[in-house]
């Protein structure tokens, strides 16, 4: 397989487990909610991810544990930040390192241990396709994660609540003033963010490396994180910098693989740098900025 | 039920100080409730992790060794943090810091002046304000946000790390280990309390919490600080630039977190590792908030919190307890006294029912 096949073969599956943590974090972010727990919440949901599919074989319960894991986690930020107006980055924080801790905790007899993974699903003729072929053989949590990727897109811009989501992140007063529950929807936001990070874990754990060691998430709950600066708080950019990030973690490998002189740790941390020149990029022109990132993100609400 | 939370005339002085206590009672509950879920000895593995750092001269001895960086950092990032400027990559501008430090060893193995260590600890600050003016820069000139920028370079910190000790830094003698040579004994921090591990970075952050003191709690630089992180626009009027606010915050606590990495590769560790920072960033934003962001406070908690390791690290031995643990109490303590901090400024009172 030559380079070239084996990153397009590689990306889809290597940004997943980012698109969906991305996808979640762009909710609670768009919400008015700067959460920073998204590595922990990713690692608890790998860990109990695993450990369900290691008991059971069965992959829809592991991706369900998975999810509700971080949903709970998810709601351990919920309460200082929206029932008692805590500093939202200390308390991000504060989860990131509690649900981390725990992930370790649980997953600490399942050290080195594997799982089955999901098998690829073969489409005809097209799987067949030279060049293009391992890029459209993918398993099912895949094309699931970018559809996902695209229902949200639609519902931000087209439904009701994708509007109230929006007024609230943007101007919560306001919000509050015509009725809408502010507090209710950026709890929704919480819950919803942390179930897609829970299965970004399950998918890493259980599917892309199925297996589990602490501190396997390695990073990646942080690349969600700069992913959504990075694509300007929109769902299109943030899945299509999921998927770049994607291709560059698969082409650290063949950086390392074929002694290429870029050190890959060059390649580690461009998704960060890139994010940086992003922020220089939309912050410096302050109408742009208005029109890209969400106006009341870390500031909590009160009545 | 609903409550509302109503804002006090005045902060509680009283609430104040049983906020933290509240909040250890309340880890100390949910922790044993955890532990004992996992199947270890709870009782024994939470009474360990309490009681053990201070039951022994070699243990108290590791915690004032925790202490230091932790401290250094957390009074940096308070005085930050008071000025509402979130520097959250303390742990990039340790890196950096120990990067930096480490430099001088690394470049002059053969130097044996006694001013090396005092060499590395300017350069180290050096390196912590540098990394940390990188994101005062994007703040105040590109309009930035700086939690991002902070912790975006905290990101970027690990891989330059990683690329100088699996490459150029690399220790040609030392079976391939991604550390560099152990320095030579010019490099090292003189040590405080004969037959421990202590060392004078034990001073450096005495001094830093008495220096921050004055400057917070006594000075006016320190007043003018806060007001330009809480009332931008009343500080415009009186002539303090938030620009300045901004950059003095990030450079004064990237500096302290620089001179923590400088201690620690010239102290406890003698070189430079990948394990260099082991959390210290991260953890010394839990010391800055529990010490309710006062300088006094900051010293109390940062000795609770190395105590924290420390008895960590015993009940790993005496009670069989993961060293994930300590993660997860530093996670529930933080959490726990968010909210209970709340009260110091907020009453909570039932809530009336809305006029439909």
């Amino acid at each position: 397989m030559s380079p070239l096949e084996f990153i397009l073969a590689g990306t889809l599956a290597a940004a997943t487990p980012l698109l969906l943590a991305a996808l979640g974090e762009l909710v609670v972010e768009r919400s008015g909610v700067l959460n920073l727990g998204v590595e922990g919440m990713m690692a608890l949901g790998a860990a109990v991810a695993f450990i369900v599919s290691y008991h059971t074989g069965g992959h829809a319960l592991a991706f369900v544990a998975g999810a509700l894991a971080g949903m709970g986690a998810a709601l351990i930020f919920a309460v200082p930040v929206l029932m008692f107006r805590a500093n939202q980055v200390a308390a991000g924080l504060a989860l990131g390192i509690l649900a981390g801790g725990l992930s370790a905790l649980f997953g600490r007899p399942y050290e080195s241990l594997t799982v089955r993974a999901i098998p690829k699903i073969e489409i005809p003729l097209l799987s067949d396709l030279p060049i293009l072929g391992g890029m459209l053989t993918q398993d099912g949590v895949v094309w699931a994660s970018l559809a996902m990727a695209a229902l949200m897109a639609w519902a931000f811009r087209s439904t009701r609540l994708g509007w109230r989501i929006r007024a609230v992140g943007e101007n919560p007063a306001a919000a509050h003033a015509i009725g809408t529950p502010v507090l209710a929807i950026r709890a929704a936001c919480i819950a919803f963010g942390g179930a897609l990070a829970g299965l970004g874990g399950a998918y890493a754990a259980t599917v892309y490396t199925p297996l589990w060691a602490d501190g396997m998430i390695a990073g990646r709950g942080w690349i969600a994180v700069a992913l959504v600066v990075f694509g300007t708080w929109q769902t299109g950019r943030v899945a299509m910098g999921a998927i770049l990030f994607g291709a560059l973690s698969i082409g650290e490998l063949v950086v390392q693989a074929t002694g290429i002189a870029i050190p890959s740790q060059a390649l580690a941390a461009l998704p960060y740098l890139a994010t940086i020149v992003v922020l220089a990029l939309i912050s410096s022109n302050r109408a742009r900025m208005r029109l890209n990132s969400v106006a009341s993100l870390g500031e909590p609400f009160g009545r | 039920m609903q409550f509302d939370l109503i804002r006090r005339d005045r902060a509680s002085i009283s609430m104040a100080l049983l906020a933290p206590l509240l909040a250890l009672l309340a880890t100390g509950l949910v922790s044993w409730a955890i532990f004992a879920a996992i199947g270890t000895p709870a009782g024994l593995a939470l009474w360990t992790m309490a009681a053990s750092p201070f039951t022994n001269w070699y243990d108290f001895s590791e915690v004032l060794l925790k202490m230091a960086p932790l401290l250094l950092i957390a009074q940096g990032l308070a005085i930050g943090f008071r000025a509402r400027v979130f520097n959250i990559g303390a742990e990039g501008q340790l890196i950096l810091g120990a990067i930096f430090a480490s430099a001088l060893p690394v470049w002059f193995p053969g130097a044996t002046s006694p001013l090396l260590w005092p060499a590395m600890m300017v350069a180290g600050m050096a390196g912590g304000a540098f990394w940390a003016g990188i994101a005062a820069f994007w703040r105040t000139r590109l309009n930035a946000n700086e939690i991002l920028v902070t912790l975006m370079l905290s990101l970027i910190a690990v891989q330059v790390l990683n690329w100088l000790l699996l490459g150029p830094w690399k220790d040609p003698a030392g079976f391939n280990f991604p550390q560099t040579a152990m320095f030579q004994a010019q490099a090292l921090l003189p040590g405080l309390l004969p037959g421990t591990r202590v060392n004078i970075a034990l001073l450096f952050a005495s001094v830093a919490s008495v220096a921050a003191y004055i400057l917070m709690q006594r000075g006016v630089a320190g007043y003018r600080l806060v007001v330009t992180g809480t009332a931008p626009r009343a500080a415009g009027y009186a002539g303090f630039s938030a620009a300045r606010g901004v950059w003095l915050s990030l450079l004064i606590s990237g500096a302290a977190a620089g001179l923590a990495g400088a201690a620690e590769v010239a102290g406890p560790l003698g070189q430079l590792q990948r394990s260099v920072s082991q959390g210290y960033g991260f953890a010394a934003i839990i010391v800055a908030y529990l010490g309710g962001l006062h300088p006094l406070g900051i010293v109390v908690s940062s000795l609770v919190m190395s105590a924290l390791y420390i008895g960590g690290d015993n009940a790993a031995v005496f009670a069989d307890l993961p060293q994930a643990a300590v993660r997860v109490v530093q996670g529930l303590l933080l959490t726990f006294y968010l909210i209970a901090a709340t009260l110091v400024r907020y009453r909570i009172v039932r809530a009336r029912v809305a006029p439909a």
